[in-house]
């Protein structure tokens, strides 16, 4: 019997896995993933150093989000791998990072409620609910059934559900999509904040404006494949690809 | 067709006496309704401890021979209560394996029955609506790397309120039967007869009235248990919880 709630197809556990050691740096090589015959991410090679914020931005269909997948251990590659510090994927690794999805899926249950199960399911301190809603503005709304709130509620939600693993690296897939400009403003403070306090933060976003405002470097990725991948400041000024400097100029890429 | 009219009369009169049988709380047919419903509630209660969590493994896990297993488990749905009582009857018969327990002709013995028929139908039914909602929630459970035993337990507080819809339809199985009780009960007076089996054995007796009152009964109770949970999962509907 496999076990459905565990994505990983085995590995060794490395340096890694172990709660104290360094996750980072992180290295994937040959990434490669197929869907209906088409490779979707196709033998991408990148690297993550210790500390910073990087975006990845593309057109729709790129495969952005199918590589934050990949790089969190959500997707088993069908080619290539993913190392951690010199460590493979693993369940262990996983648990040292958080993922918030571009929808949120929450529980139904209250607000307070889903950050008490993932508390309580890491073994962390309950005290840190009443912090962390205060930290994402939901302080006054603890007892509201979490799928009632509006889409930036939920969305900050979900934000600090993730920050309650305490996560080493933090993905973020287009988490101020369609949002309101006081949650997107709340949700890139946080990822500042978390910045500075040395969470690897690695962000999915649409938003030209946003990876630049957060990001440390950018990764642009078209077709599935990774086309330039360089400090935000050197890709705004000077971006090296055509299909990026038609993304940024606002033209549409096929 | 002054027969016909007769024949109405009686129905009528047996009606009112029936009516008169319930308000007045007689104390046969009120002890009838309790064994029923401590018969029916304490198998659907088993069913209930049996079915969820198997129910809810079987949504999250992926095994060789899973398909078999679902249609195996939906099968069973379909288990006619005079074989369950047939079989649960020749395993507590003085000469089956299980004789030793002397529990044939006895409410345990109808549990027994009640809770083989029904507990696939809380696993089965209870398999659709977790499996539905951890489609829902795989990707996050995986990404916050739970264990299947936490899986398993969000997905059952979260699918409460299906779930008791769940429960209800193995309740309504339960008190409605009457082929397996009435095989390993026996339909024992102050014992083991319970509204389904009383309500057979007046008829056959031409005793209306008491039959009708218990059918009365029995529909007040389907009625009842069925608004509450309505009204409950109204209540979580409000609240998103659904």
């Amino acid at each position: 019997m496999s076990d459905a709630a565990l994505p990983f197809l085995g590995g060794r556990a490395g340096a890694a896995a172990s709660p104290r050691a360094p996750l980072l740096p992180m290295r994937a090589r040959g990434l490669t993933l197929r869907r209906g015959g088409v490779a979707v991410v196709d033998r991408i090679d990148l690297d993550l150093g210790l500390r910073g914020c990087t975006a990845i931005l593309g057109p729709n269909g790129a495969g952005k989000s199918l590589l934050l997948r990949l790089l969190h251990g959500l997707e088993p590659p069908e080619a290539g791998a993913v190392t951690w510090n010199g460590a493979p994927a693993s369940r262990e690794v996983t648990a040292r990072q958080a993922l918030v999805f571009q929808t949120p899926v929450l529980l139904r249950r209250s607000v307070g409620a889903n950050l008490d199960f993932v508390l309580r399911a890491r073994r962390r301190d309950r005290g840190l609910r009443a912090a962390l809603l205060d930290r994402v503005g939901l302080g006054d709304k603890a007892d509201r059934p979490a799928r009632l709130l509006s889409g930036g509620e939920k969305q900050r939600l979900a934000l600090a559900r993730a920050l309650a693993t305490g996560p080493d690296v933090l993905f973020l897939d287009e988490p101020t999509a369609s949002l309101d400009p006081g949650s997107v403003l709340m949700i890139e403070r946080i990822v500042r904040e978390e910045a500075e306090r040395g969470t690897r933060l690695v962000i999915v976003t649409h938003d030209v404006a946003q990876a630049r405002r957060l990001a440390d470097d950018v990764v642009f990725l078209h077709r599935g494949r990774v086309i330039e991948h360089a400090p935000t400041d050197t890709f705004f000024a000077a971006p090296a690809a055509e299909a990026a400097r038609d993304f940024l100029a606002g033209r549409i890429v096929l | 067709m002054r027969e016909a009219t007769e024949s109405l009369q009686d129905i009528a009169e047996a009606l009112r006496l029936a009516v008169s049988l319930v308000l007045s709380g007689d104390a046969d047919l009120v002890e009838i309704v309790v064994l029923s419903l401590r018969v029916s509630l304490t198998a659907t209660a088993v069913a209930c401890a049996i079915g969820l969590p198997l129910g809810a493994l079987v949504a999250v896990a992926r095994f060789p021979g899973r398909g078999t297993a679902l249609v195996v488990m939906n099968a069973l749905m379909g288990l006619p209560p005079v074989v369950v009582g047939l079989i649960v009857y020749l395993h507590l018969s003085r000469a089956g394996p299980l004789g030793f327990l002397g529990l044939l002709y006895t409410p345990t013995a109808m549990i027994v029955a009640q809770t083989i028929l029904i507990a696939p139908i809380v696993a089965a039914l209870s398999r659709q609506v977790l499996e539905d909602l951890h489609d829902e929630y795989a990707a996050q459970f995986r990404s916050l790397c739970l264990t299947r035993a936490q899986v398993v337990g969000a997905l059952l507080w979260d699918g409460r309120y299906a779930l008791m819809t769940v429960a209800l339809a193995g309740f309504g199985r339960a008190v409605a039967e009457v082929g397996a009780v009435m095989i390993v009960g026996g339909n024992i007076d102050h014992l083991t007869r319970v509204m389904t089996t009383a309500i057979a054995l007046e008829t056959s007796k031409g005793a209306l009235p008491m039959a009708l009152a218990l059918g009365i009964v029995l529909m007040a109770l389907a009625l009842g248990v069925n608004a509450a949970v309505h009204g409950l999962r109204a209540s979580a509907v409000r609240h998103a919880y659904v």
